[in-house]
């Protein structure tokens, strides 16, 4: 039956998968401002996606990528989707970890006040360890 | 972990974001690939700021992408060449990866 079943699922074993109940560090890493480019969107989406698979998911928000996060963002008139307002919605899935490197925010003028979900501000270096720390880095 | 940097530091701020964040951190490497590899490059404009992390994180360039633009004898001393076989071994030895996009 294992041979039966790996080769219906690409050589994926499943059953296996899942009885060890695996569980990695993701982090997502965010550089990219909204809307100029995919980037913010295409990741948003994995980030849910990833929801679905019960694992440890953080988000990081490093240079432009701050700007995803921004309050106050109306883009009604260049005729896209704001999906700002679904950064909110992660606590809901359990996606809790947004790291925000404080260097970043500083270079743009921005605080943590200007941000429209809860983050944990960290210095460049801490940005360093807690990426080290991953399983896998997912690099947007 | 290894840190990889594929774009030109005369176009593009990602070499001096790697730096920022990688460039004193504990067990990184930074890998400069594709046009990142100007920056390897001596008397370039960018020269100090990797001389300057060098002490501290091992910094490495790919070397066919070195020889295709011309910077073969002009590299930093101290950046290490690592062919294809010898990025999969980069990658292979790290935990971990973040490519600089």
């Amino acid at each position: 039956m294992g041979a039966e079943m790996t080769e219906a699922t690409g050589g994926i074993d499943f059953e296996d998968e899942e009885a060890s109940g695996v569980v990695k560090k993701f982090m997502f890493v965010n550089r990219k401002a909204p809307y100029g480019t995919i980037y913010a969107l295409e990741a948003l989406e994995v980030v849910l996606i990833s929801a679905a698979f019960d694992q440890d998911v953080s988000l990081a928000f490093l240079d432009d990528g701050v700007y995803q996060i921004i309050k106050g963002q109306h883009t009604k008139a260049i005729d896209v989707k704001n999906f700002s307002p679904t950064y909110r919605a992660l606590e809901g899935y359990d996606i809790e970890k947004l790291y925000v490197e404080k260097e970043s925010l500083d270079q743009r003028g921005l605080t943590e006040d200007d941000l429209l979900v809860d983050v944990q501000v960290m210095s460049s270096a801490e940005m360093a360890k807690m990426m080290s720390e991953q399983d896998i880095v997912i690099s947007f | 972990m290894l840190h990889i940097v594929n774009k030109s530091p005369f176009e593009n701020q990602t070499l001096d974001s790697c730096l920022r964040v990688a460039g004193n951190a504990e067990g990184a490497a930074i890998l400069l690939t594709e046009d990142a590899v100007f920056a390897a490059s001596k008397g370039n404009s960018n020269e100090s700021k990797i001389k300057a992390v060098m002490g501290k994180v091992k910094v490495y360039a790919l070397w066919p992408d070195v020889e295709a633009r011309g910077m073969q004898d002009r590299v930093i001393e101290g950046i290490k060449m690592v062919d294809y076989g010898g990025f999969v071994d980069l990658v292979a030895e790290h935990s971990n990866c973040q490519s600089w996009l």
